[in-house]
């Protein structure tokens, strides 16, 4: 800097001289380096958002848009039908208060548990706490898919220790509630909890010691000094896991499928969209073959779009909760 | 409870509150993934018949894994073929997100805005809207027409066609042009990855950076004499991550057998013998690989 500041009375061109050319080599470089990355960027922001910006001129178009060769971004036939229809076959409103309740919800009590949990890991020596953290890792790897199966079986025929066959000669089928997978989330075994324990843990264990000592000194309990010294402090990650969270429940498939059957979620709605558009035009308005891929794939995008629209809001207003506080964690093996 | 000499006093104290802490995860651990992870493994060895208002299982020995294995048409192209685009697919991943997070911790203008939308994929990319993204066959339609109306003028496409007739192509490149092409796949499934990056390289101090330039390091030696060992151990993590989020995706083929087995033909029995296969063998990957990684791990205290 002060170099620059020494030299800055000359002009560019006596510098480059005195370097023997290198300034101007260096110059051209970096500009040439700025330019390339610009245009990578550039390159990579736009595949990322090209499928969205695709979906939205797709739900704009009418039909016959859709099968005309000239129109590619901007439809032709302006219309808001595709809306209409998709609101029509998702239930809309309803079902977008379902899903936020139930993400809420989820999401609240998986973080909610995961923080104990994770603060429990990061704070405190018990015996065995390897091979518990080593199954907290176990966690991670595991995909749900293994034990789907007896997870299915579990809650159609549900008991605890043969209870409720004592008491009304049938075992609870709580296959279509929502009770199994709260169940689940108070236990810690939702949708990527190991996850959240793994980086809640990461998180405390790099608080100072003497944070926790000084609040025990001061005559703390260990309840106390979690709740009005650590969390406080914890509030960054908490957002970003908490966010994950939600959004992740947001879109599962997964699990909405598997336990929360009779509640409709926009998730499931989503999958299910174009066998309803089939169904409603084969046997509503009586159209023979049903609906065109072309079609299909107009109301799946204003479909997506409906769904992902709350998320993009929310993803606007806490951005840098989602990635700043994540990425000042400091996340490490 | 067993009581150990080790633990008297505050620190005993202290064990019995740690374990009420972590209270939630053990009862969760034990009764919602142990108990059913046994049940799973007794289920691939017999045959579940779903009786009015019970289960019956009937020891059957090994006839779900022979099934899988040698009855099956499906099942083992599957397998191969999921586990061959893993293996490549989380290799490009872990490059690409190491160069986009390269690119993403230096300072320019517009860096948060760029951030922003390099991360959108952890929303976009997650749950149900990948699966219904990549049957999306009006967009490939779209996509072919154009090839054919410009006379496939493709780049990828005319570095192919150029490359195949001069005789050097093979096996290698297909895979190369296959990334290529899949790169939007790849973008979209690094952002987790970009983020766990990213955090590593801001906890390098730049006095190193410093350092190394003052002893007449350029920048692309101090990119592997310092930031490569530096986010080394980051490596691991997300070598693990990008091959379990693999696993777990939901246009995953494999798990689309599985979960269609079990819950349209309803042979629980089948379907949980193929759902061990598929874990002990990503078990075995992921096992294998990170011992493999984590000798070349470089940890700065």
């Amino acid at each position: 800097m002060s170099k620059v500041a020494v030299m800055g009375k000359e002009g560019f061109w006596s510098r480059n001289r005195k370097s023997n050319g290198y300034l101007l080599k260096k110059t051209a470089r970096s500009f040439f380096l700025k330019i390339a990355r610009a245009l990578l960027l550039f390159g990579m922001c736009f595949l990322i958002l090209q499928p969205i910006f695709n979906k939205i001129s797709l739900s704009f178009m009418a039909e016959e848009d859709l099968y005309n060769a000239m129109v590619i971004a901007i439809p032709e036939h302006f219309t808001t039908d595709n809306y209409l229809m998709a609101n029509r076959f998702m239930d809309y409103t309803h079902t977008l208060f379902n899903t936020l309740a139930v993400s809420l919800s989820i999401a609240v009590l998986q973080i909610g548990v995961c923080t104990i949990v994770g603060y429990g890991f990061a704070r405190f020596e018990f015996p065995f706490k390897k091979f518990w953290f080593a199954c907290v890792m176990l966690l991670i790897v595991i995909p749900p898919q293994t034990i789907s199966t007896s997870l299915h079986l579990n809650f159609r025929f549900f008991d605890i220790f043969g209870i409720f066959k004592l008491l009304t000669g049938n075992s609870l089928n709580l296959r279509n509630s929502m009770l199994p997978y709260y169940l689940m989330s108070a236990g810690c075994m939702g949708l990527k909890n190991g996850l959240y324990i793994y980086m809640i843990r990461q998180f405390f264990r790099n608080i100072p010691k003497e944070m926790e000592e000084a609040a025990y000194v001061d005559g703390c309990g260990t309840l106390r000094t979690f709740f009005q010294i650590m969390l406080p402090d914890a509030k960054p990650i908490l957002t970003s896991c908490f966010l994950f969270s939600f959004v992740w429940q947001w879109t599962d498939g997964f699990y909405s499928k598997m336990f929360l059957g009779n509640i409709t979620l926009l998730s499931v709605q989503l999958q299910q969209i174009s066998e309803k558009l089939n169904y409603y035009l084969e046997h509503t308005l009586h159209q023979a073959g049903g609906a065109s891929t072309g079609y299909i794939q107009c109301i799946v995008s204003t479909g997506t779009l409906m769904v992902i629209v709350p998320l993009l809001i929310l993803y606007l207003f806490a951005q840098k909760g989602f990635v700043e506080s994540l990425s000042s964690t400091g996340i490490k093996m | 409870m067993k009581k150990k000499k080790k633990y008297t006093g505050l620190q005993r104290r202290k064990a019995i509150a740690g374990y009420l802490f972590i209270l939630p995860f053990v009862i969760g651990f034990l009764v919602f993934m142990i108990q059913p992870l046994f049940q799973s493994l007794y289920m691939s060895f017999s045959k579940v018949e779903l009786g009015a208002g019970s289960v019956k299982m009937i020891f059957d020995g090994l006839s779900n894994y022979i099934r899988a294995f040698t009855v099956d048409t499906e099942f083992n192209r599957l397998l191969t073929e999921e586990i061959g685009r893993m293996s490549y697919n989380a290799l490009a991943i872990m490059v690409f997100s190491f160069f986009v997070a390269l690119i993403l911790n230096q300072k320019f203008k517009g860096r948060a805005f760029v951030r922003a939308i390099f991360f959108l994929p952890v929303i976009l990319s997650s749950g149900v809207i990948l699966g219904v993204e990549t049957n999306n066959s009006l967009l490939s339609d779209v996509s072919s027409l154009i090839k054919e109306s410009t006379g496939n003028t493709s780049i990828s496409g005319v570095i192919e066609t150029i490359l195949e007739t001069s005789g050097v192509g093979g096996m290698a490149f297909e895979i190369v042009f296959e990334i290529v092409n899949g790169i939007y796949d790849v973008a979209l499934a690094s952002g987790i990855q970009i983020i766990i990056f990213l955090s590593g390289l801001q906890t390098i101090s730049t006095s190193m950076y410093e350092a190394a330039e003052i002893d007449g390091c350029t920048k692309w030696e101090s990119l592997w004499k310092i930031t490569f060992p530096m986010i080394s151990p980051l490596l691991i993590v997300n070598w693990i991550y990008t091959i379990v989020d693999f696993c777990m995706r939901s246009d995953n083929e494999v798990i689309e057998k599985i979960s269609e087995t079990m819950i349209v033909d309803l042979n629980y029995g089948f379907a949980s013998s193929m759902a061990w296969i598929y874990f002990v063998i990503v078990i075995a990957i992921i096992g294998i690989s990170s011992l493999i990684i984590s000798k070349g791990v470089y940890y700065y205290e």
